[in-house]
């Protein structure tokens, strides 16, 4: 008999706009735990497809590693272990049968500080299309990377300079270089760790303008120390404090008209 | 003497401790004010003027004493000690020795030569009196004047911390230009008696000749004295050494920092690190007698017995050669050295790996690589620049090892790349011509310092490439 696997009314924003294209990732009480030390419990948030989800919520309050349970990047940590239920497109990412790699390739992450290889322009974005063996010839290669930097909005700004190395780049281009690597093996969901907060605040808008964009392809999830940033680029909202989630709202509801009073004081800065 | 002038002045120099730290803790208390230094400075800073200036005049007046003795009575020897080298300066000798108390040489002296010894003895001496007396006084003094001196500055005003920390830089200076000098000196003897050989056999001769056989040049009248210092196949030796060396630890070592670095578990790292660290801790010539007893007769008989099987067949020629294989071959030599260095390549590189940022990690694992995928293709083009500094100071560790290749190489100077020839390589050279009984000024053992200079050099620029290869690695990612 095919019990249903977890509780699937949506817990996620309601109203006229709810959204338009599903729910693409679905957790339920997840709980994570370093060794002892319980760093998340018992988080239920639904996220929609083609939409930007914002955490926010104080430093340590446990969003980084909510990020992380995703895309399975805490495997890689020892003495990192996940609880609860995770489901991509209603498939539990934590069962058995689902490879952590494969897993990654749908579920790209971007993070805090811009990280590119100490490689080519070229070469990095190539690195997804290529460990992924995305491409047959060197034609089709050079197609892929062109449009991910195209989507990237870094195209124009590198275009005569692939073969230099990617630290050779300010920081707002490395960042769009990280994105641009994200989007060339095409995947389903980009997750953002605080990806401005090493940035000056013209890079910063680049990056949201960007992420708007990508917005009209993928599901978004974004970690943000800006309210003003998570109020921009979002349309729905988590709210974490101490390894729980607080409230879930509609961005424009959420920072209006919060219901908990915790929300209130963390969005006016009476604590944080 | 000496030990109870370095005991008196240590007494006086703590005396002039309190004395100065009470003054000044008075006269703050008198007046009311804070002194700018704490007390224990103005005290320090007084035993310090109480002692250093004494010290300094007391090792300059050791060391310029005897020399000062041996000059003034050299000069006027009585008639009676003997008119010829190298007697005379035995008797000198032995005049100084019988006035310090010790037993002169057994030479026979005539009656009036002894009495002349004793006479000149007792005039060293007096001599030798009358300089301890002085040196008493000029110490004292030295120790007075500077006490002095700092007692005068004991005022709350002083800035004696200022000048106390003045003082520690000199000295930690003084000691830092100790090292820097040996160095110096070290490379100007070695560059002077190299200027010496290059009297003798031209440079270019040396460094380009293909001859070595320093043993026939140890008569200079020998025809073809200068004929045997072609170092090259010397060369050719050391490298084809440090080539196998670095074949046998460049990959051990390497892959066992990136098992340590990426796969290890915390506690296997716990054991095995230090482990492996205890290979760096063998003495070199516990390498080389097992290299000499176990691994040269292991190979041979290897060698050998692959000889056997071959012989008859289509590689008769061959099997011919590996049946005379011997003990002692550049490969026995080349590969213990190489596990000499497998820690010392291993901890470099583990370090080096460790350096990458976990960002680039993540930053891989998070595109879906596997953990292969991203040491492969991230952390070690990332860390690459730093291991290959790694290698070049291995490298130039295996041209400066010794022990292992007297043992285990063999002595034969010849050009040849086949690992099992016996070979040598220039510090051998260099140890067998300057050990046993040497005529100093001989082209042969000169050639050991043009040696010397030579591979001096040669490992200065694999060092200096090396470190700055490290060093602009480490600043990429700070
Ligand atoms: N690798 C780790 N090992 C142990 N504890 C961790 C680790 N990563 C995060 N934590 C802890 O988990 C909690 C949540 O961290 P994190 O998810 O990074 O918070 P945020 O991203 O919201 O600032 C913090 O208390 C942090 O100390
Ligand atoms: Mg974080």
């Amino acid at each position: 008999m095919d019990a249903p696997v977890i509780d699937t009314r949506p817990i996620v924003a309601a109203g006229p706009k709810a959204p338009a294209h599903g729910i693409k990732v679905r957790t339920r009480d997840v709980s994570v735990f370093y060794g002892d030390k319980q760093a998340l419990s018992d988080v239920s948030l639904d996220m929609a497809d083609r939409a930007v989800t914002a955490l926010i919520g104080p430093s340590g309050c446990g969003k980084s590693t909510f990020l992380r349970c995703l895309n399975r990047m805490n495997d890689t940590i020892q003495g990192a272990r996940v609880e609860g239920v995770i489901e991509l497109d209603g498939e539990d990412v934590n069962a058995r049968a689902v490879d952590p790699v494969a897993l990654r390739a749908r579920v790209g992450m971007v993070f805090q500080r811009p990280n590119p290889f100490p490689k080519s322009i070229f070469e990095n974005v190539a690195y997804g299309p290529r460990i992924h063996g995305l491409t047959t010839s060197k034609s089709e290669l050079q197609d892929v990377v062109e449009q991910a930097l195209r989507r990237a909005g870094l195209w124009d700004e590198v275009a005569d300079r692939l073969d230099q190395s990617g630290s050779s780049l300010s920081g707002g281009q490395q960042q769009r270089l990280v994105i641009a690597r994200a989007i060339a093996v095409d995947p389903e969901v980009i997750l953002m760790d605080e990806p401005c907060s090493a940035l000056d605040p013209i890079a910063t808008a680049r990056i949201e303008e960007l992420i708007d964009e990508l917005r009209q392809q993928y599901c978004i999830v974004i970690v943000t120390h800006s309210m003003a940033q998570a109020a921009r680029v979002s349309q729905q909202t988590a709210f974490f404090h101490m390894g729980q989630i607080v409230e879930i709202g509609r961005t424009d509801e959420l920072f209006t008209n919060p219901k908990e009073q915790r929300t209130l004081d963390y969005i006016t800065g009476r604590f944080g | 003497m000496f030990g109870l002038v370095l005991i008196c002045l240590a007494v006086f120099s703590a005396a002039t401790y309190g004395l100065a730290r009470r003054k000044v803790l008075q006269a703050a208390h008198g007046s009311g004010t804070r002194p700018h230094s704490r007390p224990k400075y103005h005290g320090a800073h007084a035993a310090l003027w109480a002692a250093i200036p004494a010290l300094l005049v007391l090792v300059g007046l050791a060391v310029a004493a005897p020399r000062i003795i041996t000059a003034v009575t050299w000069a006027d020897l009585p008639a009676a000690a003997p008119s010829v080298e190298p007697f005379r300066s035995q008797f000198q000798y032995d005049a100084e020795a019988i006035a310090a108390g010790s037993i002169p040489s057994a030479v026979a002296y005539s009656a009036d030569q002894r009495a002349a010894l004793a006479a000149h003895a007792d005039r060293i001496s007096a001599l030798s009196g009358m300089l301890r007396l002085g040196g008493l006084v000029a110490v004292g003094l030295a120790a007075l004047m500077g006490g002095l001196y700092a007692w005068s500055r004991a005022r709350p005003d002083y800035r004696a911390r200022n000048a106390v920390e003045r003082w520690v830089g000199g000295l930690l200076f003084a000691t830092s230009a100790i090292a820097v000098l040996t160095t110096l000196g070290i490379v100007l003897s070695l560059v002077w008696e190299s200027l010496r050989f290059f009297q003798t056999v031209s440079p270019l001769e040396f460094l380009t000749g293909t001859h070595w056989s320093p043993q026939i040049a140890i008569r200079a009248d020998q025809v073809g004295s200068s004929g045997g210092f072609g170092a090259v196949p010397l060369f050719v030796g050391t490298f084809l050494i440090m080539g196998i060396a670095m074949l046998t630890a460049a990959p051990i070592g390497l892959m066992a920092a990136i098992y340590l670095a990426e796969y290890a578990s915390a506690f296997q790292r716990a054991w095995i690190k230090p482990l492996l660290e205890v290979l760096a801790g063998i003495p070199t010539v516990v390498y080389g007698f097992f290299a000499a007893l176990t691994v040269g007769p292991a190979f041979r008989a290897g060698f050998n017995r692959l000889g056997e099987y071959l012989l008859g067949g289509p590689l008769n020629d061959l099997g011919l050669y590996l049946m005379g294989v011997q003990n002692q071959m550049a490969l026995v030599a080349g590969v213990v050295m190489g596990i000499m260095l497998i820690p010392f390549v291993s901890s470099l590189s583990d370090d080096i790996i460790n350096a990458v940022p976990q960002s680039l990690r993540d930053g891989s694992y998070a595109m879906g690589a596997t953990q292969s995928e991203t040491i492969k293709r991230v952390v070690l083009p990332a860390a690459l620049p730093g291991v290959a500094g790694a290698m070049l100071l291995a490298a130039s560790r295996a041209i400066g090892e010794t022990m292992i290749v007297t043992m285990a190489a063999g002595l034969q100077a010849r050009i040849t790349a086949n690992p099992l020839d016996s070979v040598t390589t220039v510090t051998v050279q260099i140890v067998t011509l300057l050990t046993g009984d040497q005529e100093f000024d001989s082209p042969k053992t000169l050639s050991a310092f043009g040696l010397g200079l030579t591979l001096f050099v040669v490992t200065l620029i694999l060092n200096i490439v090396a470190l700055r290869i490290v060093q602009h690695y480490r600043e990429q990612y700070d």
